[in-house]
């Protein structure tokens, strides 16, 4: 199973991903639709998706709010913005092309 | 996020870094929600506080958020000391604002730009007579008409000449009926406008047609101040008529703001075409009241320009030479060899300037170093507190502070020091400036000194404040950085610090030396100058210029000054044509026996009979003027005129000739012989005078009053009353009680020894506390080792004689630099002494006494404080 650290930039495409087909949601429910979505494959190690959402943020892809959802309790829920739009896609484009490259090598014969 | 909400960020840390933990545990209560246990949520997490550090600085700026964290930590070390800090900040203002201010006046009089097109491109010439009979070259900025018109042809291609008179202070009535008030009036080419790009803010300006024939453009242009203070900035003003004496002119326009004349220091209210000036002032060579200034058309063509005014100046002394009837060959010579010189005028010409500008850079220089004494004790102690703190230092970079994180916080806490230092020096200088300006004004050259607070200002202080930050904290910030964590746990090597401090020490005495060396030559040059002997009693005189619109004569005077007379609280009342040492005089050559005249003119003076007496003047020989003598005719003469002219042997009865310019000679004969006095200047030697009676026609005069009580000015309503009462044609202008008139000589002279002085003290004070705070560190630094020394049989007075020691040598090896400094520095004020040189038993003397004294009371506390210590008491606290 691979590590989070192995998934290095791939997460950001992941959470770029998700937060296109659902926005607005926060960070736990983030990392349960990559787990999800991919059967349990992908595992990220909780924490370290806040680094990077907040390197995101600054980065201007997404932006954050705070929603309550009862007294005294709140959560940060993130939403693409059109740079983010712009990113995913480009980062899809680019994932599409690395995968193709390695499967192509794998299937040397 | 934008670079805003990053920088707010910044300032709110700790409520930014719970909102990031309460994003965490949200997380963590979800997973927890979702029925994981709370140890594996918190586990699948991850370490939360270097995420968080992760986190926040995606979200803030790093760089300034540990600035902000280290500026905090400053601020607590200051606020740590209190008395210190506070000390640290006022004496760092006091010096700081001293600096800026000299800086702003030395701007608004030497540096800044007139406000016209092109300042950079206008020049001044003024002619240097290099071969004079004293040997010191003689400059004079000031040219005769038909010359400037000469020149001006000369270079029309390249340039455009503008004459500008001096500013003379008139008597102004708008109105019949209006009372008469004062202007500052300057006499100006037409073309001056134009040619310096002014437009007029309302009607219109000269042109060249308004300057073409003599007395035939009475019209005038005010300027936008003078508008905006007199008129209210009234557009009805256009049109008016004013006069001034006989006089009529009518308001034409007001030029642009700010211009308000080219001389520097004053400010002119009217400007009046040249060919209105009285006298036939521009048609006579022999008569010099316009400067000529250069306007060039391309900045390049300075040195062909200069060249060719160069050429056509010298053809015309040649030319004017050949008139000369009465002057010897050798002083034709000396005129033909003028050499003309064209010098900068981009920041306006004045005598404020050729009076103050200098003495303005050797204060600035003075309190310069009353700085870097101030900033020297401020580093000696933050470089001591820094010491007692290299332990924590020494952890830091342990736990892995690099040296530029620590020279951060160094840096930080000077920074803070020094910009609180900068806020009070902004208050002083603000206080401070406007204070000189009044100070440097006298009631003979009222100083109008624009200071505007203008980018060059601002530039300077915040330039100086960073130089103070980085001098505060350059000996800290070198020492923490090169420090060794090693070393700095194991205990510090105390020597090479002992070694840096006391060389602080020597060069606050060196700059302390340099201050009350340079002050004490100031203060002996100001006293020698106020010993000067005047020749005359000052004290209780009142004078009254008095202007009339026609000639009057000098009987009708006296039946004024008869009336004045009459009055209570007047002893005794004179006239002459104008007072003593106002700075204006009348001289000529004199002839003995037809011989050819003296190269050495004589002054003249038109004196009432009564004159000699109420001046307090010593008749030596001979008698007063009766009022059957007349000029030409009668004449009473001082000593030095006697010396010069007749040699030995009783002058009464002798008889002389004054030649005039033009070479006629009018005769005298010596009636009476008094004592020298000051006629035109307190510095020049006692020069001949030659009195003569006024018994002419005059359009002015002045009445001296010997007035009874302590302040004569408390007369002056009372007298220009009755003048007025007496005569309707009379019009007081001027009144001055003769001690202001004497006393305006030395203004410059006092200043430079009043501040001086001031910052003399304030440097020794400084230099005083550094001394004693460094000694008395070193004693308690050294407490065990003294200790130790004393129980081993050392006597309490050999230990104190050593402390006091140190402290003699390392303020004589300061005292000895500060010395060589002075004397290298003496050489660029001498011109501002009067009678005193920089080898003086005094100017040597005094200082060095001073620092000797200083150094035996900073030094006394610590060597008594040092034989004190209980060797027992010391060593069991170790």
């Amino acid at each position: 199973m691979p590590k989070s650290d192995k998934l290095q930039g791939s997460l950001e495409v992941l959470i770029l991903k998700v937060l296109s087909r659902r926005p607005n949601i926060h960070g736990y429910a983030i990392i349960t639709a990559i787990r999800q979505v991919s059967a349990e494959v992908l595992q990220v190690e909780d924490g370290s998706l806040y680094p990077a959402l907040h390197r995101m943020e600054q980065a201007g892809w997404i932006r954050a709010k705070w929603s309550a959802r009862d007294a005294g309790d709140r959560r940060r829920v993130y939403e693409l913005t059109r740079a983010g739009h712009k990113q995913l896609a480009q980062d899809e484009v680019r994932w599409q092309s690395v995968t193709l490259a390695i499967n192509r090598v794998l299937r040397m014969v | 996020m934008s670079f805003w909400s990053r920088l707010i960020n910044v300032f709110r840390g700790d409520s930014l870094s719970r909102e990031i933990l309460e994003e965490y545990k949200a997380h963590v209560a979800d997973a927890v929600a979702q029925g994981l246990d709370p140890l594996d949520a918190q586990r699948n997490f991850g370490p939360t506080l270097s995420r968080l550090d992760v986190s926040r600085d995606f979200r803030l700026i790093p760089w300034l958020d540990s600035v902000r964290g280290d500026a905090v930590f400053a601020w607590r070390q200051l606020r740590k000391t209190p008395l210190i800090s506070l000390a640290a900040i006022l004496s760092i203002g006091l010096a700081l604002g001293a600096c800026a201010s000299a800086f702003r006046l030395i701007d608004a009089l030497l540096l800044r730009p007139l406000p016209v097109d092109h300042a950079e491109r206008l020049f001044v010439l003024s002619h240097e007579v290099i071969e004079t009979v004293d040997g010191m070259p003689l400059t004079n900025d000031f040219f005769a008409y038909p010359i400037f018109r000469r020149l001006r042809a000369s270079v029309k291609q390249q340039a455009e000449l503008i004459a500008i008179s001096y500013v003379s202070r008139i008597d102004v009535t708008y109105g019949t009926n209006a009372d008469v008030e004062k202007a500052n009036q300057q006499y100006v080419s037409g073309w001056m406008f134009s040619a310096l790009g002014l437009h007029p803010a309302l009607g219109r300006v000269f042109s060249e047609d308004d300057d073409k024939t003599p007395g035939a453009h009475p019209y005038a242009v005010l300027s936008y101040a003078y508008w905006q203070s007199r008129f209210g900035g009234d557009p009805q003003v256009i049109g008016r008529a004013f006069h001034v004496g006989a006089d009529t002119y009518r308001i034409i326009g007001v030029a642009q703001a700010p211009f308000t004349g080219t001389e520097t220091g004053t400010t002119t209210d009217i400007f009046i075409p040249t060919m209105m000036m009285k006298n036939n002032a521009t048609e006579r060579s022999d008569y010099e009241p316009f400067r000529a200034f250069v306007k060039l058309k391309r900045r390049f063509d300075r040195a062909i320009v200069h060249d060719r005014l160069d050429t056509i100046f010298h053809v015309w002394l040649r030319e004017y030479a050949k008139t000369f009837r009465t002057v010897s060959g050798q002083e034709i010579q000396a005129y033909v060899n003028q050499k003309l010189l064209m010098n900068s005028a981009g920041a306006g010409v004045s005598k404020l300037q050729a009076d103050y500008g200098r003495p303005l850079v050797v204060l600035g220089i003075l309190v310069s170093v009353v700085l870097v004494i101030a900033c020297l004790n401020i580093a000696n102690v933050m470089f001591v507190k820094a010491a007692a703190r290299s332990r924590e230092m020494a952890l830091r970079i342990s736990i892995g502070a690099g040296p530029g994180r620590l020279v951060q916080l160094v840096l930080l806490e000077s920074a803070l020091l020094s910009c609180a230092g900068a806020v009070t020096a902004g208050a002083f200088a603000w206080w401070s400036a406007p204070f000189m300006v009044k100070m440097i004004s006298s009631p003979v050259a009222p100083a109008q000194l624009i200071l505007s607070t203008d980018w060059r200002v601002l530039g300077f202080c915040a330039g100086i404040t960073c130089a103070v930050t980085l001098l505060l904290c350059l000996p800290t910030a070198l020492r923490v950085s090169a420090a060794e964590p090693v070393n700095a746990l194991k205990g510090d090597t105390l020597r090479s610090r002992n070694r840096f401090t006391y060389s602080l020490i020597a060069a606050q005495a060196a700059f302390c030396f340099l201050v009350l060396f340079v002050g004490t030559l100031f203060i002996t040059g100001l006293d020698r100058l106020l010993k000067q002997p005047l020749g005359f009693s000052p004290d209780h005189v009142l004078t009254l210029e008095t202007l009339t619109t026609t000639p009057v004569n000098a009987v009708f005077w006296e039946q004024v000054a008869d009336r004045l007379r009459a009055l209570p609280g007047v002893k005794a009342v004179a006239l002459s044509e104008w007072p003593l040492l106002t700075g204006e005089s009348w001289n000529n050559l004199v002839s003995v026996k037809g011989a050819p005249a003296s190269p050495l003119r004589s002054y003249f003076l038109s004196i009432s009979p009564s004159w000699r007496q109420v001046m307090g003047i010593p008749l030596l020989e001979g008698k007063d003027f009766r009022p059957s003598d007349r000029t030409p005719g009668s004449a009473i003469v001082n000593s030095a005129f006697v010396k010069e002219y007749l040699g030995s042997g009783g002058p009464i009865g002798k008889s002389f000739d004054m030649v005039t310019f033009g070479g006629s000679r009018l005769s005298f004969r010596i009636v009476g012989l008094v004592a020298d006095a000051r006629y035109r200047d307190v510095r020049e030697p006692m020069r001949p005078v030659a009195y003569v009676p006024f018994t002419a026609a005059y359009t002015r005069a002045t009445f001296i009053v010997r007035t009874i009580g302590d302040n004569p000015l408390a007369r002056a309503t009372d007298l220009r009353r009755e003048i007025i009462r007496a005569r309707s044609d009379f019009h007081v202008g001027n009144i001055r009680t003769q001690d202001e008139l004497v006393q305006s000589h030395t203004v410059r002279e006092r200043l430079l020894a009043i501040l001086a002085s001031f910052f003399g003290t304030v440097a020794l004070l400084l230099a005083g506390v550094g001394l004693y705070g460094t000694l008395n560190y070193a004693v308690l630094q050294r407490q065990r080792e003294i200790g130790i020394r004393i129980a081993v049989g050392a006597k309490p007075g050999s230990i104190a004689i050593h402390m006091a020691e140190t402290a003699f040598s390392v303020v004589l090896l300061g005292a000895g630099v500060g010395l060589a400094l002075g004397m290298t520095a003496s050489r660029y004020i001498e011109s501002l002494l009067f009678d005193v040189k920089a080898t003086d038993v005094w100017a040597l003397g005094i200082p060095g006494i001073t620092i000797l004294m200083l150094a035996l009371v900073a030094s006394t506390p610590a060597a008594i404080r040092a034989a004190r210590i209980d060797p027992a008491t010391t060593l069991r606290a170790e």
